[in-house]
């Protein structure tokens, strides 16, 4: 006998099968993010524990939540003057990226002159630089200007790391502005640098939130040339705090290495919450193509 | 009155050249001094025996000529390799699943980016040391699970798991990137396309192959080549959670051009291997985009 369905039969199955698509899609999605949250989450709840409740089990709510391991990140290994660190060399390093960045790019965007076409070569070129092969010759030249363990040891040649791609954003986003608003400032009686500070940059607010976000997440996370020009306790910036107790309190102080990590992220995890998408488009932009 | 108006346009234009220096300046002065002039000095002192102070002697290609023969390069390349396959196979290939299957959904959208993204945000020192307590022989995450559930505790690094260790977190920090970049690519694929596909009765995984990924083939070809020379640059996660150990076992390219320079004083060989890492980027980023373009021409 030829067992036929019904269309109400076949439109069952198929939704159900349908249905069990998008559950085992749903699933997969959720356990991906699940591998993305839990390490925070966990890394983040054990920052509330003594140390040795977290040996015990790690994996439990921290029942009686304590903030005896941020005192002590604060008194035993001075992360709040490491804070002060990242946060004055990465605010410098946006500062001088977005002030000269916008100048160049506003200049490459705007005029035609002789090196234009050389300098965007140059600057594009610059792109493929690892800092691996910039490294010792700026230490030397630090050195030499005796700048080795300041924070403009940091703020230099990150400013000088990053301005590239900053004019590469900045100019592609100023080459969309009217030029009717500029030859407007310019009948009022604005010079360049007037037309650049009222005009061009209010117009460019998205590309410059977009490219400070960037910079300073770049340089905030940098490790390895913070680790070679500034590694001295006055002047080192968070990571390399976390660099050098990572093997200093390694296995013992498990309560201690959670807070620091978790007082690392907060900055971040801020900016991220408040202004999610333009960090996703900063981090991302070099490889979108309008 | 034809006189001033050619005045004014002149004088403008002439402001306007020291505008243009100006404005220039500091970049240039930046730039030269802290990228581009280190970059040629670290390609010629690569021809040095140096010790970064006083010792400074030209050897020629003595360097690279080491640089062949090092036991520990070979091994630093053959990883940073590994990393970059891996890369390429789980960064790429997760990031690919996850934009399908997100693209696919209706609900959640926003949450799945967010979710997936944020660890790019974050620094590699901190994943590292996060990691450093996952992997921790006594009490760490893992070895808690196991002893929970009644195992032996393992050690997690030895020499011959060192590399999948730093492998697994590099590669868990960026799937989120290049997600974005294909998402992205494949919320921009006009309807129609899905609605011609729709009416050949091409549905799921079939719609997929044939319609979404070709369509997405260039942004795909973008983030394999940024798989390959991100990997070149991976340093930190190495540095904090093996410090290329267990006898370089780990090592890559770039902990060993810190460890050459900045341990042994190597200057000059540190140089090289600069070099090597910037030569290295090249040719197979060239590879890359020659083997991948033939690819494109067959669909």
């Amino acid at each position: 006998m030829v067992t036929k369905q019904t269309p109400w039969e076949k439109l069952q199955s198929t939704l159900t099968r349908s249905k069990l698509l998008k559950m085992v899609t749903y699933i997969l999605l959720i356990a991906w993010s699940l591998t993305t949250i839990y390490p925070l989450f966990w890394v983040i709840n054990n920052s509330f524990k003594p140390s040795d409740e977290v040996i015990t089990d790690s994996f439990s709510l921290a029942a009686s939540p304590t903030l005896q391991n941020y005192e002590r990140a604060f008194q035993q290994i001075d992360i709040g003057q490491s804070y002060l660190n990242s946060l004055i060399m990465s605010g410098g390093t946006v500062f001088f990226t977005l002030l000269f960045g916008g100048l160049a790019a506003y200049t490459l965007s705007r005029f035609k002159f002789h090196l234009r076409g050389l300098i965007q070569t140059l600057l594009a070129a610059s792109l493929l630089i690892p800092a691996f092969a910039t490294v010792a010759p700026v230490f030397e030249i630090l050195r030499k200007l005796e700048l080795l363990n300041t924070y403009w040891a940091l703020i230099l040649p990150h400013t000088a790391g990053f301005l590239p791609f900053t004019i590469l954003v900045l100019s592609s986003y100023m080459v969309t502005i009217p030029k009717e608003l500029e030859e407007a400032a310019i009948m009022d009686g604005c010079n360049r640098w007037k037309v650049f500070s009222r005009v061009i940059v209010p117009v460019s607010k998205p590309a410059f939130s977009t490219a400070g976000i960037f910079v300073f997440l770049w340089s905030y996370n940098d490790l390895f040339s913070a680790l070679i020009f500034v590694p001295q306790a006055e002047v080192r910036p968070i990571n390399v705090l976390l660099s050098q107790i990572s093997s200093q309190y390694s296995g013992t102080d498990y309560g201690l290495l959670a807070t620091a990590v978790t007082l690392t992220l907060i900055p971040v995890l801020l900016i991220y919450l408040l202004a999610q998408k333009q960090v996703v488009k900063g981090l991302t932009s070099g490889a979108v193509k309008g | 009155m034809d006189r001033g108006e050619k005045n004014m346009k002149r004088s403008v234009q002439t402001s306007d050249k020291g505008y243009i220096f100006l404005f220039l300046l500091p970049t240039i002065i930046l730039t030269g001094t802290f990228l581009y002039y280190p970059f040629l000095r670290s390609v010629y002192k690569g021809f040095f025996y140096w010790d970064g102070y006083l010792t400074s002697r030209f050897i020629g290609l003595e360097n690279y000529i080491q640089l062949a023969g090092d036991e520990v390069v070979r091994m630093a390349t053959l990883n940073t390799l590994e990393i970059m396959c891996y890369a390429i196979i789980f960064q790429v290939g997760l990031g690919i699943v996850l934009a399908v299957l997100v693209d696919s959904v209706k609900f959640g959208t926003n949450f799945f980016r967010s979710a997936f993204f944020f660890p790019v945000a974050i620094s590699a020192t901190a994943i590292g040391l996060m990691f450093t307590l996952f992997y921790n022989y006594d009490n760490g995450l893992l070895n808690q699970l196991l002893t929970k559930f009644g195992y032996e505790k393992v050690l997690w690094i030895t020499e011959e798991s060192s590399l999948i260790a730093v492998a697994i977190p590099t590669i868990w920090q960026y799937v989120g990137f290049y997600f974005v970049i294909l998402f992205t690519a494949i919320s921009k694929i006009p309807d129609d396309f899905y609605e011609a596909a729709h009416m050949e009765g091409l549905t799921g995984i079939k719609k997929t192959l044939y319609i979404t990924l070709p369509l997405i083939w260039s942004d795909i070809k973008t983030c394999i080549i940024l798989a390959i020379t991100g990997s070149l640059k991976v340093f930190e996660l190495v540095y904090i959670i093996t410090g290329g150990g267990p006898v370089n076992s780990s090592e890559v390219l770039g902990t060993y051009m810190y460890t050459k320079t900045f341990v042994s004083s190597a200057w000059g060989y540190g140089s090289a291997i600069a070099v090597f890492i910037v030569i290295l980027g090249m040719i197979l980023s060239v590879m890359a985009n020659k083997l991948l373009k033939r690819e494109e021409v067959s669909y």
